[in-house]
């Protein structure tokens, strides 16, 4: 049978034990085990997402590489074009205002020309008179001659008045 | 919890049986003493001086048993006793003294019986001169073994909750004691009590199961160690298991919640099992009583097996003494070899019986809680037990 004495002291000092435990022990223990349980699980699912953050980062840093690449060759057929473009339209504008220059020019030339030419027709008319002057003077330094012209003339006149009034 | 379960029941079929034979064996021991009227340690110390034969059962009694005081060793004639403080309330008051003084004959009326009901207790005669036992509440070998012992569990564990408490465990890996104990604290935690015990409830229980662990671990082990402050047969007492069983009681039965009762009284069970004559209602009360009082046998049982097989294999060497020098060396050389297992195997016991002690004790409360809706959501599923 169990004795009384020691069934008295047992739950005494079991008591006292378990309350000083229960108070100060194991509380403070398995709280500071799971606290630490959890850090280490928090930061195993921060590691995790970092992780996942990392490789997505990755991603986007590829496909900001890529973009940009599209983009500069984007910009540079653009510039190709635009460069293409100028050039022609230059080109066009260029070869407009040639026409143009070429134009007036020939227009000039052929003002210039006509007035070249009037110019020589009147000097190559007053060479003519001069010249007719001088032969004309030669020519009637007699009388003879002089009267010869001037029948001449007359039926010259006759001759023009007769085919005007026909 | 199945798992769990099946766990339980092949340690338990692994551990209880073949000790459960050997105390049969020994529990015939004290029923014939008691009837021939067994001598008590003082009787058996002195027999042991004048006469040839050894009193091996007194001996074994002896140490397993409780005294007044604690007998460490004997140097040639010489006892070297630690005197340890009676107290008694006797029919003229409270009295207290030590021990030793016992020797120098009876104390007011009080004296150690010799033989007779009260074999080795402090008794004093009544009107009649019958033996009587006054209210004894002496601090004998066993309960300063206990008080030992506690304070032993109570440094150990505060030592650790010191490391914790002075450190800051996000930065630091426990040392020390800490580093000792969390792993254990640990295993009973998750693997033991989790385990058992559904949701929030584990938190609640935690403590004393852990107190408990420890407190059966540390007077098993303090059991082994034959020299002082070791060697009190502790937890092989029953009133200590007794009082331990009574602590889960408790736990089991205070917050046990509606489905618990309803399944004692009113289980799911065909209904002429409990209609008329409430047969598996009985059976379910008496259940609520069996538990603990398996824990309580289960744990004195083991560990009182324990010491008696060693001290009967060192009984064996001055047994074998008058066969002669060659059966004597032989003998003595076996017996050594046979205590060392016994002893190791005892230190494994020591830890699977605070093991199983707290294990069931989980389970038990785990049972107590089972059927209800567990924090997280989910109802847990009774399971028959």
């Amino acid at each position: 049978m169990p004795d009384t004495g020691l069934l008295f002291w047992m739950l005494v000092i079991f008591a006292v034990v378990l309350a000083i435990l229960a108070k100060w022990g194991f509380p403070v223990i398995t709280s500071m085990v799971d606290k630490r349980k959890n850090y280490i699980n928090e930061s195993l699912q921060l590691a995790r997402k970092a992780d996942e953050k990392m490789s997505n980062l990755l991603k986007e840093q590829e496909r900001i590489i890529r973009e940009a690449r599209e983009e500069q060759d984007k910009i540079l057929k653009e510039a190709a074009e635009a460069r293409n473009n100028i050039i022609s339209q230059a080109k066009e504008q260029a070869r407009d205002e040639a026409a143009k220059i070429l134009a007036e020019a020939k227009v000039q030339i052929e003002a210039e020309k006509e007035s070249a030419v009037s110019q020589i027709r009147s000097q190559v008319a007053m060479l003519s008179v001069n010249i007719a002057e001088k032969v004309i003077r030669k020519t009637l330094s007699t009388d003879k001659e002089q009267k010869e012209l001037i029948r001449k003339m007359v039926d010259e006149s006759l001759k023009i008045e007769q085919t005007s009034g026909n | 919890m199945g798992r769990i379960i099946r766990h339980i029941i092949a340690i338990i079929a692994a551990v209880t049986f073949p000790v459960a034979a050997l105390t049969a064996n020994d529990a015939k021991g004290p029923a014939a003493g008691d009837t021939a009227s067994l001598p008590g340690e003082a009787a058996a110390e002195t027999a042991e001086e004048t006469a040839p034969v050894i009193d091996i059962k007194a001996m074994l009694f002896g140490h397993i048993g409780d005294s007044y005081q604690w007998h460490i060793t004997k140097i040639g004639d010489k006892d070297i006793i630690i005197p340890l403080p009676v107290i008694v309330h006797s029919s003229t008051g409270w009295h207290v003294f030590l021990s030793s003084r016992l020797e120098e004959g009876p104390y007011k009326g009080l004296y150690c019986a010799e033989g007779g009901k009260y074999d080795g207790k402090i008794v004093e005669k009544d009107a009649s001169g019958n033996e009587i036992r006054p209210l004894d509440i002496s601090i004998t070998k066993n309960v300063a073994g206990l008080m030992i012992n506690g304070i032993i569990v109570v440094l150990l564990v505060l030592a650790c909750s010191r490391w914790y408490r002075k450190h800051d465990v996000l930065k630091e890996a426990p040392t020390g004691v800490a580093a000792v104990l969390e792993p254990v604290i640990n295993f009973i935690n998750d693997d033991v009590i989790k385990a058992a015990i559904p949701g929030n409830h584990s938190r609640k229980y935690a403590p004393y199961l852990l107190t408990a662990f420890f407190f059966i671990l540390v007077n098993n082990l303090m059991g082994i160690v034959p020299v002082f402050p070791g060697g009190a047969n502790t937890t092989g007492n029953i009133a200590v298991t007794l009082t331990l069983a009574l602590f889960t009681f408790v736990a089991v039965n205070l917050f046990a919640n509606r489905h618990y009762w309803k399944d004692i009284f009113w289980p799911e069970v065909p209904w002429w099992l409990k209609a008329p004559v409430p047969l598996i209602p009985l059976t379910e009360l008496l259940g609520i009583f069996t538990k603990p009082f398996a824990l309580m046998i289960r744990l004195f049982a083991n560990i009182m097996a324990g010491h008696a097989i060693i001290l009967s294999f060192v009984s064996i060497i001055f047994l074998t003494v008058k066969l002669g020098p060659v059966i004597n060396g032989t003998m003595s050389v076996i017996t050594v070899v046979f205590g060392i297992f016994m002893d190791l195997l005892e230190i494994l016991v020591a830890f699977i019986q605070a093991y199983v002690f707290t294990m069931l004790s989980a389970v038990f409360i785990g049972l107590a809680h089972e059927g209800e809706k567990s924090p997280d959501g989910k109802t847990e599923i009774a399971e028959n037990n």
